[in-house]
């Protein structure tokens, strides 16, 4: 039997390729769509990962819980104590300590008087040492609108809107006042080697990159940090993965009745980032929902059309004997191959794009006014191993569904009206 | 012994608010090897008592026995079964499966019975052999002349050897030539295999060869004539 129907497909076109057609252009479209997206919410978690919160983020519980206002005061003291554990029984993870620090920027004209002061915000990295990832997690280098990168002490880079704000030159001086550790006041000059574009207006606004050894000595925290960010390898972010890695440290580490001993947070921890993660994660579900609803109201169309088409050969066959169930099924049975045709071929044409925009992607840095820390200037699609079955559910679902609607006319039918439908 | 036996048979259609009667208390015998006819004019309700004997239109009064099942109470599945088994249907449409071969068009009623593979092919073969179509197996309907188109018909109504067949103005669409080629065909299959023909016609080619004709006008039976031998 199932020959039988197969031969027919084969020989009728309009039975098999208008549909089959139909249904791979879904799936290809669901998968690409999913793809796509996947990568778009893959580059937004990683910016954020990298600017923020990392994978995984160490800081004192104390620091914790007033981390908006920067308060050094309470920052990790003995941070390469920490640093070295970590790198020592986290080998998998790349670990990096941070600053973040804010202030009044001051710049001062040939005698000394102020010129131009505003607020700004700070982070002081490892700019420095030869294995720092820093660099290439911010994407520094390609980012510097003028100037260069930092080869001195006490060099920084500015954002190069607050630099035209302020009327700041390459290679000029700027004074930072701040406060130190332990509440006084900290003023240290810095020289500034070159503006960024960070891509995001609030950065942009006026946000200061140091190294975060001179950040140490301005605001007299020697082997303090705000905070330890950790990224594993391959710079993709699992959930539970990094769970796993902070809950061994956090038993190790934290201490209740310790508010100064460290915490380590994982990115889905922080900042409402686990609401970000779930809807990633549903994500695929919204939008397979949506294709196999659209898709089966079409093919529930087609069918209904091809159905009108073959009352003939329906009547037909209920005369000869068919029985009615029988007939249902091997419609949902043509529908069903139809539908994991359309489905192998989408899925494979959607995943060759998707591989192609993975590994080539969408380079805007045409469109993009210039490259930036924040934003990558090439979108990508991100292949995952939902991606190779996700066009098989509005491909496979929506076909039988929208046969089944189909059918069911043609079985409330009595026989005898089908029947004579054909005589005429 | 009888093979269709009707008692009282009434058919009624809707129209509109009211009931229109097609059938009015029908009440007839056919005998197995019978090769007979409906004759009318058109309106008259020839296809629906055909339609009744056939368990493809359900009965409003009366009884109506074929091969001892009562087609008034047979479920849709068991009247679908009654058909598979035992019933031949030609129409005046052909109604061949176009996507199907010629071969696989007489071979759809098999696969509907489960028939195994050998014994399916003798089947379709012999059926072809029968209608003189051995030579066009592998062709397709569109490929086919009208005349041929029944004869493949023909072969798909009786390749599972069924006890009855119904045929539904058969001739209407063939010139004599092919008329009568596909009635000596018949004639020939009734008298070999002892199948019963039922036709419903007004084609005067077709009454020359029936050896009983049960006139209809109005869905009553006016007149049921027998004739001695069936003109040859
Ligand atoms: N589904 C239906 N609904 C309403 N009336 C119907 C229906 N089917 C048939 N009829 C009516 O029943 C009567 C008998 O129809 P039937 O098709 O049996 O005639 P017939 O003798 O076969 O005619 P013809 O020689 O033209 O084929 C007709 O008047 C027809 O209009
Ligand atoms: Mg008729």
């Amino acid at each position: 039997m199932i020959k039988f129907i197969l031969k027919g497909l084969i020989r009728d076109r309009s039975r098999s390729l208008f549909p089959i057609l139909m249904v791979s252009a879904g799936a290809f479209l669901t998968v690409f769509f999913y793809s796509f997206m996947q990568g778009v919410m893959d580059d937004l978690i990683s910016s954020t990962a990298k600017f923020d919160t990392g994978h995984v983020k160490i800081m004192t519980q104390a620091y914790r819980e007033l981390a908006d206002q920067t308060p050094n005061d309470l920052s990790i003291i003995g941070s390469s104590v920490l640093l070295d554990w970590l790198r020592k029984n986290e080998k998998e993870m790349i670990w990096t300590p941070r600053i973040r620090f804010g202030g009044l920027l001051d710049v001062p004209d040939e005698n000394g008087e102020t010129k131009a002061q505003g607020l700004a915000f700070g982070l002081g990295i490892d700019l420095f040492n030869s294995d720092s990832p820093e660099k290439k997690l911010f994407n520094i280098e390609k980012s510097i609108v003028r100037g260069h990168y930092p080869d001195q002490k006490n060099e920084i880079l500015i954002s190069d809107e607050l630099a035209k704000k302020m009327n700041i030159d390459i290679g000029g001086t700027v004074t930072l006042i701040g406060s130190t550790m332990y509440g006084a006041m900290a003023i240290h000059n810095f020289k500034v080697s070159g503006t960024v574009y960070f891509g995001m207006v609030a950065l942009d606004r006026g946000t200061i990159i140091a190294d975060i050894g001179d950040m140490q000595f301005a605001l007299d925290m020697p082997e303090g940090a705000s905070e330890i960010v950790g990224y594993s390898k391959d710079m993709l972010y699992d959930d539970k993965r990094m769970i796993n890695v902070a809950d061994g440290f956090n038993k190790r580490f934290t201490k209740t009745n310790d508010e100064f001993s460290p915490i380590m947070l994982t990115l889905g921890q922080q900042n409402g980032m686990d609401e970000y993660l779930m809807y990633a994660g549903s994500m695929g579900t919204i939008i397979v929902s949506i294709f196999v609803l659209v898709m089966s109201i079409v093919l529930w169309n087609s069918g209904l059309m091809n159905g009108l088409r073959r009352y003939g050969e329906i009547g037909v066959r209920l005369a000869i004997g068919e029985p009615k169930g029988n007939l249902y099924r091997w419609m949902i049975l043509e529908s069903s191959m139809i539908g994991i045709a359309g489905s192998v071929l989408g899925t494979l044409l959607g995943l060759g794009i998707s591989f192609y925009f993975q590994y080539v992607g969408v380079d805007l840095s045409s469109i993009m006014p210039r490259s930036s820390m924040m934003l990558s200037n090439v979108m990508r699609a991100q292949v995952t191993p939902v991606s190779y079955i996700i066009g098989f559910f509005p491909g496979v679902f929506a076909s039988v569904i929208g046969t089944m609607f189909a059918g069911i006319g043609i079985y409330k039918r009595q026989t005898a009206q089908l029947f004579k439908e054909l005589e005429t | 012994m009888a093979i269709v036996k009707i008692k009282g048979l009434v058919k009624r259609y809707p129209m509109g608010g009211q009931k229109f009667t097609a059938l009015d208390h029908i009440d007839l015998e056919f005998g197995k090897g019978e090769f007979c006819g409906f004759v009318g004019p058109s309106g008259s309700g020839k296809t629906t008592l055909l339609n009744v004997i056939g368990a493809l239109d359900a009965p409003s009064e009366g009884s109506t026995v074929v091969l001892n099942e009562h087609v008034e109470t047979l479920s849709q599945k068991k009247a679908a079964g009654l058909r598979n088994h035992h019933i031949g249907f030609i129409f005046q449409t052909y109604n061949l499966l176009p996507v199907y071969s010629v071969y696989e068009n007489v071979e759809f009623p098999l696969l509907l019975l489960k028939i195994p593979k050998e014994d399916r092919k003798k089947k379709v073969l012999d059926a072809l052999e029968w209608v003189g179509l051995m030579d066009k197996i592998k062709s397709k309907p569109a490929q086919l002349s009208g005349g041929q188109c029944q004869r493949v018909a023909v072969a798909r109504a009786i390749v599972k050897r069924p006890e009855l067949v119904l045929a539904d103005e058969p001739t209407a669409n063939l010139d004599s030539e092919n008329s009568y080629n596909i009635l000596e065909m018949m004639v020939k299959l009734n008298k070999e295999l002892e199948t019963t023909f039922i036709f419903a016609t007004h084609d005067e080619k077709v009454m020359k060869y029936l050896r009983r004709k049960v006139h209809l006008v109005d869905g009553k039976v006016t007149k049921d004539e027998i004739i001695g031998k069936g003109a040859q």
